[in-house]
């Protein structure tokens, strides 16, 4: 298959090396990140509001935690070699280190937290269902059916500590992910001391809006009524991030313009041709600029619930558009270009090949498909969630 | 006293077991030699030693087929080893009689060097071979082991 290639390329350039797998990469990650600081919101500044979302919240980081490693198993020549990374360690590789800020994220933090969020249902539940589900829950008691007001309360502070470590951990998780790409010196597309910044705000920006929209269907599946103080609130706290990674990606922008290096030429001809669509059009003024409008309009304007939930939703929808193409024009646009700066070359997809569409397209209905088990075994609604000392007897609700 | 902290220290040992089998496994399946010169298999050096030679150089070719030196010599492929174009042949020289090297793709192996690309230096001999070759092989008009074709006549 002949690669387009307008101007000059070196021969290893032509041909793109991280495929569209390696956009989903730092996409799902973001979302993980995301989700995890939105449900550290209610946890740790108790922001009683967005109560409604936290363990939704939590599972969807786990759902996404769970596939965020997939891609780049496929991207992999030899996937099992990657576990040798635990084994032998290389410390001077970033991507080796990843696995390690990988693990304590997922063991540390999400398992932890969400085992010890819904330890009260997982014992009463052990003793209520039947079957296989019952052995299921009766291993994740570990044995103890302990449920006293006094192990709740040790629970519920020992989750308060690892949510504290929980934020700082989602910041790195994400931050590396950025870091990735922004500590490539060669590569002055990703080459940026800001990227690990403008990653955590743009994870934020997507799990925060992923939840939102999550909550609503959710919700809507369950024909319950939408708790709007609820969503206006995340929609609130999405404006606001929104607004701090809009201008992060600004000032990126304008440093760059400003400081004009040697590279510069060469990046924005490819911004104005190649990125053009995806840049300007899909990710800045569809997936930015109208969101934030969107929401800053139902910050100053009085409209209907029924308005604002449209307005949420098309919003949300944007957002996510927004931010995967960013990722895209990062890890894509990051590869179009030649070192020489004198030529481009084309992303061509492939569709049913190990790195191809499809498997894009499975890789990120899979985190839905954890996510639906995951709400099955362990319900996240508030009826079903009795809360420590509140003694509510768990319905099943979502059964 | 500990009856309420039950469930965290169950944890806890749920945690210790998994790690102790971590180190286990690491000690069972890391091989012993790794690390002792830096980060691979310190074992694999001599294994890889220890594998058969399987070039066999210039100066061994040239003891037998002077004849192809001669011609060698007379042009700019004089700077090209014997197996950068017909492969590794040790074994060919060890055993002359019993193992003879393949024909040659000249479509693929000389391609391999002169196919045209604009990385490539701009001094340096290149042809889109695709236009330049018109589908015929190339040693129909070259002779591989003295390329340059005198408009006297080749060979
Ligand atoms: C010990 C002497 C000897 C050495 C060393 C030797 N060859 Fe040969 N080579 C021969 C003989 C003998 C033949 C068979 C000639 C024949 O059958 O016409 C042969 C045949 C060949 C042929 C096939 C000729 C044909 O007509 O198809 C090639 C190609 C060749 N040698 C390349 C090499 C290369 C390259 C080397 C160096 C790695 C090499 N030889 C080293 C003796 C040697
Ligand atoms: C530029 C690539 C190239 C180099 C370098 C080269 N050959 Fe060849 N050689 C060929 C090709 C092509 C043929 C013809 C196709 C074939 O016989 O496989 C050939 C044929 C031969 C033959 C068969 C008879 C003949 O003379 O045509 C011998 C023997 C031979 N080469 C030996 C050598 C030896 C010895 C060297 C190193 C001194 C050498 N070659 C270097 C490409 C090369
Ligand atoms: C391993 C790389 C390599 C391979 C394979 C190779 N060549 Fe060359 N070729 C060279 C080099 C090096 C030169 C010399 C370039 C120079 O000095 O500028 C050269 C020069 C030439 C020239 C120009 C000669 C002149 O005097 O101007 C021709 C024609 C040529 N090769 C044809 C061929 C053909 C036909 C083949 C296939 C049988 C072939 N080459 C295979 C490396 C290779
Ligand atoms: C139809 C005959 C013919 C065929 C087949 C042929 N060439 Fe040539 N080639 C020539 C002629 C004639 C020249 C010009 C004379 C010269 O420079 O030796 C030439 C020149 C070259 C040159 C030197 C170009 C330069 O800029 O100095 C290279 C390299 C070359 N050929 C490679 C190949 C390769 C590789 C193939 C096989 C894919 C091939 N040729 C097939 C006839 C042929």
């Amino acid at each position: 298959m002949q690669i387009p290639v307008e101007g000059f390329m070196y021969p290893n350039e032509v041909e793109l090396q991280w495929s569209v797998l390696i956009v989903l990469y730092p996409f799902i990650t973001g979302l993980v990140a995301g989700a995890f600081i939105l449900a550290s919101l209610e946890r740790v500044f108790r922001v009683e509001a967005v109560k409604p979302t936290y363990r939704l919240a939590l599972l969807t980081a786990l759902a996404f935690m769970l596939v965020a490693p997939l891609p780049l198993q496929l991207h992999l020549g030899h996937p099992e070699r990657s576990l040798e990374m635990y084994l032998t360690p290389h410390r001077s590789s970033a991507m080796a280190m990843f696995g390690f800020v990988y693990l304590w994220y997922l063991m540390a933090v999400l398992l932890l937290e969400i085992w010890l969020d819904y330890r009260h249902d997982i014992v009463v539940l052990s003793q209520t269902e039947r079957g296989w589900k019952r052995l299921v829950y009766r291993v994740l008691t570990l044995g103890s059916s302990n449920v006293s007001e006094r192990a709740l309360r040790i629970d519920e502070r020992l989750g308060y500590f690892i949510t504290l470590i929980g934020i700082p951990s989602a910041f790195l998780l994400h931050g590396y992910v950025g870091f990735i790409f922004g500590s490539v010196k060669a590569n002055p597309w990703w080459s940026s001391p800001l990227m690990p910044i403008v990653f955590i705000f743009s994870a934020m920006v997507s799990g925060i809006s992923a939840v939102m929209l999550l909550y609503m269907f959710s919700t809507r599946l369950r024909r319950r009524e939408i708790d709007m103080r609820c969503v206006d609130t995340i929609a609130r706290y999405l404006l606001y991030t929104f607004i701090i990674d809009f201008s992060l990606e600004m000032l990126d922008l304008i440093h760059r313009i400003y400081e004009a290096d040697e590279s510069f030429r060469s990046l924005d001809f490819m911004v104005h041709t190649r990125l053009w669509m995806s840049q300007v059009i899909v990710q800045i003024l569809l997936g930015t600029v109208a969101p934030i409008a969107l929401l800053g309009l139902t910050q100053f304007l009085r409209f209907s619930d029924l308005a604002r939930k449209g307005i949420y939703v098309l919003a949300g929808c944007l957002t996510m558009i927004g931010i995967f193409a960013m990722r895209w024009n990062v890890v894509i646009g990051g590869q179009l270009f030649s070192k020489s700066f004198l030529g481009y070359t084309t992303y061509k997809m492939s569709f049913a090949t190990r790195e191809g569409l499809l498997t894009a397209i499975a890789l990120m209905i899979l985190p839905f498909v954890i996510l639906w088990v995951l709400v099955k075994l362990l319900p996240p609604w508030p009826e079903s969630a009795s809360l420590p000392g509140s003694g509510a007897a768990p319905a099943h609700g979502a059964s | 006293m500990f009856k309420d902290i039950e469930h965290l220290i169950r944890l806890a040992v749920v945690i210790a077991i998994a790690l102790v089998a971590f180190v286990i496994l690491r000690a069972a399946v890391v091989p012993h030699s790794f690390g002792q010169y830096g980060h691979y298999r310190g074992a694999a050096i001599g294994e890889i030693a220890s594998r058969p030679v399987a070039f066999a150089g210039h100066d061994t070719c040239e003891a037998c087929h002077t004849d192809v030196v001669d011609q060698k010599k007379l042009g700019k492929h004089v700077v090209v080893a014997c197996e950068a174009c017909h492969g590794a042949l040790a074994k060919h020289a060890d055993d002359p009689g019993s193992v003879q090297p393949g024909k040659l793709d000249t479509a693929v192996v000389c391609a391999r060097c002169h196919e045209a690309n604009s990385a490539k230096p701009k001094g340096f001999p290149q042809v889109a071979t695709a236009d330049h070759a018109g589908g015929l092989a190339c040693d129909t008009c070259h002779q591989p082991h003295r390329p340059k074709i005198e408009t006297e006549g080749k060979k």
